[in-house]
């Protein structure tokens, strides 16, 4: 007895168009109900202000750096404040929001609905995911407020060993394996429940793109994360008793604990990027109203890159001291790593063709996204190679290069994501004109901020820098100015979603015509998900989903 | 309701059909026993793979610096004991038995045999910490310290006792004192839930003051059988006997800056000259040509430091899983006391079972890694 078998048609149709009168939002009401909760879509809103509010505080301690370098000289910093500011800017934004950024803030909400079941496998474990992400934030605080961090995101020895700020470091590090732990127990959660509980006619490849990129990402999670967990262990023990394995003066090697943070964190990367590719390849078909093109190519892809993802991170070290054999063969390998990357945007400029695009907010963002993580790739590619990132390597090219795919790639996606689900996960539409505005601004914002920066880096540039040649100041202003309107640009986007909240429309069922599970619930969801089972289906068929004017949203047509 | 509402009822969540009851031990949002057996395992194994990772940072370090200065990790090894460490890998193998009888009791709903395995992989962990903390105590009493903290005194003539056993032992002391009002009152109020929790867990703490008179036996006994004076002397018979740190036996002759290597030197020598070089300039720095000469003073302070920061790192983690163990074996010990497991649950003994054989799988690798290898 399966689903498939007798499918039932549209569920419970006559629904479709009124607003729920009870959903997860008023299931139950009180702080408590909110803090103690199991249900994944209250903890999925939670992660959301969290990271945001991350979100805004890295921010914040980038527009400072920004200023900072508006003369060559003599910055309304310290170099000691500069050394401070840009550490944690740095490890702000990777631990505290890019990391936990889709996967636990958009993934936690989606993946349950997407996959048609109640809840993740393990509900508890998710919640306290969620409160070693709070320990994580606190501990971050207090490295902020105590002394102030100044050993850039990577703590890299033996400077970390030796700094004065010792008890920053202590209290990062520890806040660095906590959240690691957080991003552990999400990324097992999340592949128990797409293994163990996918309901009948949930085959594989009826699972919505976005959740074989969700599916990749935790097994990098679990994967990765650990080895980063005891690199920090260590460094704590280092600092704490002087345990020598890192500390030159112990005769500790500090190369290795270089190799122990990149076995992490390169794979970490495509935690950043997979689930947002994964927002891509929804966004693109959804709003294009159009098969994905590819789908098995982009769900391998997902799974190929983050199985070669383990095995480039040497790319970070080229100079800081490995045999020249190893150096050919990262090198080599961290092309390879690049060719699934590209099957992706292929596949992803495939469904664009003679799709019906509507040009909405969430479509901005994700084209915004295909540009912009394009450039960022494929300047990957030069500081891959070796001769080039002799030169590129510490300078601002590296900078400009990984906020590309992070910032171009991973939060532009996210704002994308955002946007797209905010109607299910609020039950409120946005102005979509405003969001327009928005995308635009922080599309060129972005571009004037880190185009200059490639320049600025092949030209010579350091990074991590206070002061710097006057040359270059033309160029640096050009990116202070970028870097205050993508500010502004973010600013609207925030307003444009929290003034949904105050005076938005009611959400449709299905806003913009998506064909996985979650657009076949109410908006926002009930408590359990569904009211009734859902017809699994082909996530990507579009034919018998109509627009339909009297409920303002489409319809799937029976 | 409807013909197709009766075929979905188990698929996806229709919540509202009670159809089949949902029991107490079946977690809402799961369908059946079986889904949420595999979902606790599935999770437990990915768990597992983690673990073994967050270790293989370690082993890499192991085996990084052991190639780097195998004349080191062979010196320092020899300080390890390898009778204490063979009998808590007895111990361990012995635990991980009781253990998966405690699943097959779950199994069977044979509640106080349950209990008692149960009990029995308790005490044996306890063994294991009591044997750990005496090893422990012993090494930092004679200064075998992590990283920059070594210091040596291999001549005998270490100064007065520190007291790092008594230490250790206090929170132990603390626990065992209250499972014993525990018991008492479990046994006053003869409830036998009480009874069934209070009595393995008095009895595991005991078995922890068991495993580290054990321990002080054997390692009066080693330092016995090595006769005349002090540990150096201890030590030196050790190593000549098996050659271990016989200079002389190197096949590159002694580098000439390495002041304290002279061929001649007997084991014993070397442990003197290094107390007395121990004594002296802190932080030795040697640059990393000396590094790759083999006959680079073993002695050297940080570097014999390295040793035992990997080996405390290394069997520390594996202390803190144990206890970790010992926790969650406490939990089930009182589930299994309320006899809420059967033969369609018996997830959490079956889980917690596997992360116990993981452990003492992790233990089996360290064991001779660090003690026996030479
Ligand atoms: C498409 C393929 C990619 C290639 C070939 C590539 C290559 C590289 C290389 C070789 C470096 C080291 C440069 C140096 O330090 O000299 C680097 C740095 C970096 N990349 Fe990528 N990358 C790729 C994609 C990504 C993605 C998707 C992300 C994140 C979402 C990312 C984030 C970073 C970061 C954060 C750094 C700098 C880390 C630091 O030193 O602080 N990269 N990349
Ligand atoms: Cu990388």
């Amino acid at each position: 007895m399966s689903v498939v078998d007798r499918p039932i048609t549209a569920p419970v149709h006559s629904e479709v168009d009124s607003y729920p009168e009870h959903h997860f939002l008023n299931h139950s009401k009180g702080f408590l109900s909110w803090a103690l909760t199991l249900d994944h879509k209250r903890i999925g809103l939670m992660y959301l202000v969290g990271v945001m509010s991350s979100f805004a505080l890295g921010g914040a301690f980038a527009l400072m750096i920004r200023i900072h370098l508006w003369n060559f000289k003599d910055g309304w910093l310290s170099n000691q404040t500069y050394n401070q500011v840009f550490t944690l800017h740095g490890a702000i934004m990777v631990f505290l929001f890019i990391i936990p950024s889709v996967p636990a803030a958009l993934g936690n909400f989606l993946l349950p609905v997407m996959l048609g079941t109640k809840d993740v496998a393990f509900p508890r474990l998710n919640l306290s995911s969620f409160y070693l992400w709070v320990t994580g934030l606190i501990l971050f605080l207090t490295a902020l407020s105590v002394t102030g961090l100044d050993t850039g995101w990577t703590f890299y020895t033996p400077y970390s060993i030796e700094t004065q700020q010792g008890g920053a470091v202590l209290a990062a590090t520890f806040g660095v394996f906590v959240l690691g732990f957080s991003s552990i127990f999400t990324g097992l959660n999340f592949i128990v429940t797409i293994n163990t509980m996918r309901p009948p006619g949930m085959t594989w490849f009826r699972m919505p793109l976005f959740l074989w990129a969700i599916y990749a990402t935790s097994i990098i999670q679990v994967l990765a994360t650990p080895v980063l967990g005891i690199t920090v262990l260590l460094l704590s023990a280092e600092r704490l008793l002087g345990i020598g394995i890192f500390d030159p003066k112990l005769n500790g090697d500090p190369v290795t604990f270089q190799h122990f943070f990149w076995f992490y964190s390169h794979p970490a990367v495509y935690i950043m990027i997979l689930p947002a590719m994964g927002i891509i390849s929804e966004l693109m078909s959804v709003h294009c109203h159009k098969g994905i093109f590819g789908y098995r190519m982009i769900a391998y892809s997902s799974i190929a890159i983050a199985l070669f993802g383990f095995l480039v991170w040497g790319h970070h070290m080229f100079t800081s001291g490995m045999a020249d054999v190893t150096t050919i063969v990262f090198s080599a390998l961290t092309f390879t790593v690049s060719i699934p990357s590209a099957i992706k945007v292929f596949n992803w400029l495939g469904t664009m063709y003679q799709g019906t695009v509507s040009l909405n907010t969430p479509m901005l963002y994700a084209l915004a996204f295909i540009f912009l993580f394009t450039i960022g790739g494929l300047t990957g590619l030069p500081l891959g190679a070796l001769s080039t990132d002799m030169h590129f390597h510490d300078t601002y090219f590296v900078v400009a290069h990984f906020h590309y795919v992070m910032m171009g790639g991973t939060l532009v996606a996210f704002l994308g994501g955002v946007f797209h689900w905010w109607p299910k996960m609020t039950g409120r539409m946005f102005n979509d004109k405003l969001g327009i505005v928005s995308a635009i601004i922080v599309f060129v914002g972005f571009n004037l901020t880190f185009l200059p920066q490639f320049v600025l880096g092949s030209r010579g540039m350091p990074r991590r820098y206070a002061t710097y040649l006057p040359e270059f100041q033309p160029l640096h202003q050009l990116s202070t100015i970028g870097s205050i309107t993508l500010g502004s640009g973010l600013l609207l986007a925030l307003i444009v979603l929290l003034m949904s909240l105050v005076n938005g429309k009611k959400a449709p069922r299905n806003p913009w015509g998506g064909a996985t599970l979650e657009w076949m619930c109410s908006s926002p969801p009930p408590h359990d998900n569904f009211s009734s089972a859902p017809t699994v289906g082909d996530p990507y068929d579009f034919s018998n989903i109509e627009y339909d004017g009297r409920v303002g949203g489409y319809v799937k047509r029976t | 309701m409807t013909a197709i509402q009766e075929n979905l009822a188990h698929v996806v969540d229709d919540h509202a059909d009670h159809h089949h009851e949902h029991p107490s031990w079946l977690a809402h949002h799961f369908d059946d026993a079986e889904q949420q057996y595999d979902s606790g395992k599935l999770g437990m194994w990915l768990f597992l793979v983690t673990e073994v990772l967050f270790f293989s940072g370690m082993f890499c370090a192991y085996a990084l610096y052991r190639n780097r200065n195998p004349e080191v990790f062979e010196f320092c090894s020899s300080f390890l004991n390898e009778k204490l460490g063979a009998i808590n890998t007895g111990v361990l193998l012995f635990s991980s038995l009781t253990m998966a009888w405690a699943v097959r009791a779950a199994q069977l709903r044979q509640h106080q045999l349950l209990v008692g395995m149960l009990g029995a992989t308790l005490g044996c962990a306890a063994i294991f910490l009591g044997v750990k903390a005496v090893e422990y105590s012993h090494k930092m009493e004679i200064g075998l310290l992590p990283g920059k903290l070594y210091v040596a005194q291999l001549d005998g003539a270490h100064g007065p006792h520190k007291g790092y056993l008594e230490f250790i032992c206090t929170v132990p002391a603390i626990v065992t004192a209250l499972c014993a009002f525990y018991a008492i009152y479990a046994f006053a109020t003869k409830s036998l839930f009480h009874q069934r929790v209070a009595g393995p867990m008095l009895v595991a703490g005991l078995c922890f003051f068991g495993g580290v008179g054990l321990g002080q036996y054997l390692e009066a006994q080693e330092e016995a059988s090595k006769g005349h004076g002090g540990h150096a002397a201890g030590h030196e018979h050790h190593a000549m006997v098996d050659g271990h740190v016989d200079h002389g036996s190197h096949e590159h002759a002694a580098a000439p800056e390495s002041v304290h290597a002279a061929e001649t030197k007997t084991a014993a020598e070397i442990a003197a000259s290094a107390a007395t070089a121990m004594g002296g300039t802190p932080n030795v720095y040697v640059s990393p040509t000396e590094l790759k000469t083999p006959n680079a003073d073993v002695n050297q302070r940080s570097m014999a430091g390295l040793f035992f920061s990997i080996y405390y790192c290394m069997t520390g983690v594996h202390a803190i899983h144990i206890i970790g163990g010992m926790i969650v074996i406490t939990w089930l010990i009182v589930k299994a006391a309320r006899e809420e497991f059967h033969e369609q649950y018996f997830g959490p003994v079956d889980n917690v079972g596997l992360y116990w054989h993981l452990v003492d799988f992790i233990w089996i690798y360290l064991f001779p890694l660090l003690y026996l290898i030479t």
